[in-house]
């Protein structure tokens, strides 16, 4: 009935490597790369708080870095390796030193905003293996969590410098018993 | 060995699953349901005086639109007035899809269903809604003034009047050797959770139910609310509460308008239908809090003990009033705080404006009491050229008068009497915690170096775990895994791993063995919500109660096993043994075997009961005339009043001479909710709660412009704290047991938030020298405060005189 004729929208294939992972889906030009992730590929676990690029709870690792993935088309991540907190752990389920940080310090509560702080401190202890508590501190302050007042999580960023450090410890000395 | 549970710092239960990307938020769950989106009012009033939709008809994927002509039966009337009040007496809410009028930018006006939701927000684009805009009421002075209103049938703009007595407080303070008042004004804010609210409905047609996911801070609420609504008994309804990414009072407000329409549609279209909430959704269409202006007249002694306190408050509730007046029933009574107000005498106003719902936020009306009772302490101690806390202390209550009956009404309907408390014992903790006898040493130092600090006080009663009951189901599975069900919901504060502490315990099985599910309708259909620091007090009671009702029939039924007195048995690490005697002992999970005589074996332990025909007596039936068969039980906590724990805080901040930035340099709460079930959880409680109260004392504030356009309505524009932002908490517990419940404990969630205003308040007028009375301060208004009060529009604190002399330049 209207005068506007409303285009039908493109669709494109695309391939997405998530967390070592290939996928092929259809999306259209405008789909965000966190709902592309959520909804198309099934991958709950990056949330959305914002939508406007401000929370953090969207962060994913693209190719190593940050990046917030309600800032991201989906089109845009082809070519690119993304890690997302389903990715964080071991292939045999251990978990990341910045997620075992997490249990042990009580470094969340409703866990809504955990995944985005999770994505940003795995990436910045391999740049930044021994952080000062005020490093810790700013590594956290592009995300934000309505819970827990951050005094867990700074700790949980320092303790998963520790757990890294213990870890390749075990690792040294199971290879030195053998 | 299993070592005690109750009070040890336990790692929590439900992190597992959450740190993994497993966590079951809302908008996790509906894969393949449509998805609805909302034209919401740009005005903040006006008449719809059309509404065509036709541009959207043609958008691919398009499934439904919906304005208030196609709401039918009850979905069409108002929705409920949740907390009715007799003083409430002009009491309004809004209809799911706006009637004619909008009341709020923000007003859900057309629903859109389309098979996703960017196509669904297409089609909202494409529906033009035509509306004459009239004038709004915008602020707490317009609304009082009345010049217009924001219902035409609401005088004064005026839901709720409101005034509580004890004594004749107007004329204790005519009469009091010294007198004094202050006006002050509190700015709203909001929850602000990182999830939004969010809505998904299956209905399943050929069984006639439906089963509702919402994200709520109760889900029998909203299971009652979505039944009468849709016209459907109750057992055709179930409502399930995922995971929830922070509530903070928001999700308490039951039903939402989407928690009405989501469902309604669903079973319109027979197809599963879902909305999430986006961001700006949540600012113009949730709920806020906070706003209120007060004014405060005290009359006192020369040791600054009240005689009389006068409260009088404007409190702004918004557009509608879903959720009553609980918000300044809870400012007008909590406000005493730990101390004896000698005459009093508040009296609310509870006014509409056109802006956003207001309804509780984490503290719930308590950080604007604690505001007015705390800034009028500092306001005495610095007439009378006292120390703070020595005033505070001689209005405290002792703990040998608890406990103690203020003679008001709390926000139940019930007496407002403490149970327990030592406001002498925390105020003590609190000045060695943060050095207060030490300060002024360290102020000079400071001021030497042309540093201006300050240091403030804050103290705070917080009536938890209110009624009316809730309720808990306990079972132990013939594997001997124990599962166990509230109704309560959580949203992140840790009760699975709380309420498993508490029947580890109870039962005497590892905690790891022990499940919890919290707001489901399907594993328990009775209980209020989760609000009001209630939880633990509420649930926890309630869960070990059950908990003892299987321990008792666990050893009955143990004790014929073993054939020994129940009374000589004991559970150790999920076995029933007899005292003294480990070797004598038989496996809960066997226990529970026994306690269903069975007939079929569809599985070993069922096999084994089916053969246990033992000594059977042939001339009892199998299960006894008042007996049960399963090894469970399930019991119910309703307390007569609620608990009352309390806290002390204490804020040193250093103010930039130039810029006017705040800086904190210590924060310290000393806190008491009776005895810790898990004091890991308790300080993350009070860790989350100070950042929010940091937010509101600081940066958060909900930015109104006349035309009631909320002109911050996103994450960029509205500060909410960052990590860089949140200081360093210190903490000291105090633990004077509640005499009221069987735990002894006390309600934590909330404390953290409720007197941050106030500490902050006391510290900054500390460093300045004037008198600080409205918040937030942001760094900008401190400076402008500070321009005033050299040009004489302020007048200085009185003890701040020499000392201001010293730091202004
Ligand atoms: S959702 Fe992407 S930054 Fe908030
Ligand atoms: S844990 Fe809830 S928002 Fe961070």
């Amino acid at each position: 009935m209207t005068e506007t004729q409303i285009p039908t929208e493109q669709r494109l294939d695309i391939r997405l490597s998530v967390n070592g992972v290939p996928h092929t889906t259809t999306v259209t030009p405008r789909r965000l790369l966190s709902d592309c992730l959520r909804h198309d590929l099934g991958l709950t676990g990056t949330h959305v708080g914002c939508e406007h690029g401000v929370c953090g709870a969207c962060t994913v690792r693209v190719d190593g870095k940050p990046m917030r993935a309600c800032l991201m088309f989906a089109v845009s991540a082809q070519g690119h390796e993304i890690t997302t907190v389903e990715g964080l752990a071991e292939p045999d389920g251990t978990m990341h030193p910045v997620q075992q940080a997490f249990r042990e310090c009580h470094g969340l509560q409703c866990g809504f905003c955990t995944p985005g702080f999770l994505t940003v401190v795995s990436a910045f202890l391999e740049e930044n293996p021994t952080p000062t508590e005020e490093e810790a501190r700013e590594a956290v302050s592009g995300n934000l969590c309505r819970c827990t007042g951050y005094q867990n999580i700074v700790k949980s960023v320092l303790r998963a410098a520790e757990i890294t450090e213990e870890r390749k410890g075990c690792a040294h000395a199971e290879g030195d018993a053998r | 060995m299993t070592t005690k549970m109750f009070g040890a710092p336990v790692q929590r239960t439900e992190d597992l699953r959450l740190l993994v990307g497993n966590g079951r938020y809302l908008d996790d769950l509906g894969e393949g349901a449509y998805e609805a989106a909302f034209v919401r009012s740009p005005h903040a009033r006006a008449r719809i005086t059309g509404i065509d939709v036709t541009g959207a008809l043609d958008v691919d994927g398009l499934i439904a639109i919906y304005t208030y002509e196609d709401l039918a039966g009850r979905v069409a009337e108002p929705l409920p007035l949740l907390i009715p009040h007799p003083a409430l007496t002009h009491g309004r809410t809004a209809y799911p899809l706006a009637k004619e009028f909008v009341n709020h930018v923000g007003e859900a006006v057309v629903m859109v269903v389309a098979t996703d939701r960017y196509l669904a927000e297409d089609a909202c684009e494409r529906i033009t809604v035509e509306y004459e805009a009239l004038p709004p009421v915008v602020g707490i002075e317009n609304a009082f003034r009345a010049d217009r209103l924001v219902h035409d049938d609401v005088p004064g703009n005026c839901a709720a009047h409101l005034v509580q007595e004890v004594g004749d407080a107007p004329a204790a303070i005519a009469a009091a050797p010294n007198r004094l008042e202050l006006k002050l004004d509190i700015e709203r804010s909001a929850c602000m959770p990182m999830e939004g609210r969010g809505v998904y409905a299956r209905w399943d047609a050929a069984d006639e139910s439906l089963r509702v996911y919402t994200s709520t801070q109760t889900s029998t609420g909203v299971r009652a609310a979505v039944a009468a609504k849709l016209d459907l008994p109750l057992d055709r309804v179930e409502c399930v509460t995922p995971d929830v990414g922070g509530g903070f009072g928001v999700k308490i407000v039951h039903p939402w308008p989407e928690e009405i329409l989501i469902p309604w549609a669903a079973r319109l279209l027979d197809h599963e239908v879902k909305w999430t909430e986006d961001r700006r959704e949540h600012f113009i269409s949730a709920a806020h809090e906070r706003g209120q202006l007060q004014t405060v007249r005290v009359g006192f002694d020369d040791d600054g003990r009240l005689l009389g306190l006068d409260v009088e408050i404007l409190h702004d509730n918004g557009a509608y009033t879903p959720y009553g007046i609980i918000v300044p029933i809870i400012t007008s009574t909590q406000l005493l705080g730990p101390y004896k107000p000698g005459a009093y005498r508040v009296d609310f106003r509870s006014l509409y404006t056109n802006t956003v719902i207001v309804t509780p936020y984490r503290g719930a009306g308590r950080p604007q009491g604690v505001f007015a009772m705390e800034r009028a302490m500092d306001a005495i101690a610095d007439h009378l050229g006292k120390d703070r806390t020595e005033v505070r202390a001689v209005n405290f209550i002792q703990p040998d008068e608890m406990p103690y009956d203020h003679g008001l009404l709390f926000q139940d309907g019930r007496p407002l009497i403490y149970d327990s408390g030592d406001f002498p014992g925390s105020l003590d903790a609190l000045k060695k915690l943060v050095g207060w006898d030490e300060f002024e040493a360290y102020r000079a130092q400071a001021r030497a170096e042309g540093r201006r600090v300050g240091i403030g006080v804050a103290c705070y009663v917080e009536g938890t775990g209110v009624g009316p009951y809730e309720g808990g189901h306990v079972q132990v599975e013939t594997t001997g895994k124990v599962v166990v069900a509230t109704g309560l919901t959580s949203q992140g504060q840790g009760h699975q791993t709380v309420f498993a502490q508490i029947v580890a315990d109870e039962l005497g099985v590892p905690i790891e063995d022990v499940t919890v599910t919290t707001g489901d309708t399907r594993r328990f259909p009775y209980a209020v919500g989760t609000f009001a620091s209630r939880a633990a007090v509420m649930s926890g009671n309630a869960i070990a109660l059950a908990a003892r009702n299987v321990k008792a029939k666990a050893l009955r039924i143990a004790g014929e096993a073993l054939e020994a007195d129940p009374r000589d048995l004991e559970i150790v690490d999920g076995h029933v043994r007899v005292k003294g005697s480990p070797g004598a002992s038989v496996a809960l999970g066997t226990v529970a075997v026994l306690s269903n005589p069975l007939r079929y074996a569809f599985d070993e332990a069922s096999k084994a009961a089916t053969q246990l025909t033992g000594k059977a007596d042939f001339s009892k039936p199998p299960v006894a005339e008042d007996d049960e068969p399963g090894l469970e039980g399930r019991d119910y906590y309703s307390p007569p009043t609620a608990t009352f724990a309390n806290g002390m805080h204490a804020v040193i901040v250093e103010t930039d001479p130039d810029t006017a930035e705040i800086r904190i340099l210590r924060y310290c709460v000393v806190h008491d909710c009776g005895h810790l079930i898990n004091p890991m959880i308790v300080e993350g409680q009070v860790h989350g709660g100070v950042a929010q109260g940091v937010g509101g004392a600081l940066y958060e504030r909900m930015e109104y412009d006349e035309h009631g356009q909320l002109v911050n309505a996103s994450f960029m524009d509205f500060l909410m704290p960052y990590a860089s932002e949140v200081p360093k908490i210190e903490i000291d517990h105090l633990e004077t047991p509640s005499p009221l419940n069987p735990l002894g404990i006390k309600g934590a969630g909330e404390a953290g938030v409720i007197p941050a205003a106030a500490v902050f308040a006391s510290a900054i007028e500390d460093a300045e020298g004037f008198p600080i009375t409205r918040m937030p301060i942001q760094p900008s208004e401190l400076f402008h405060l500070r321009k005033r009060f050299a040009a004489g529009e302020i007048p200085a604190l009185r003890r701040g005189a020499d000392h201001a002399a010293g730091t202004h330049r």
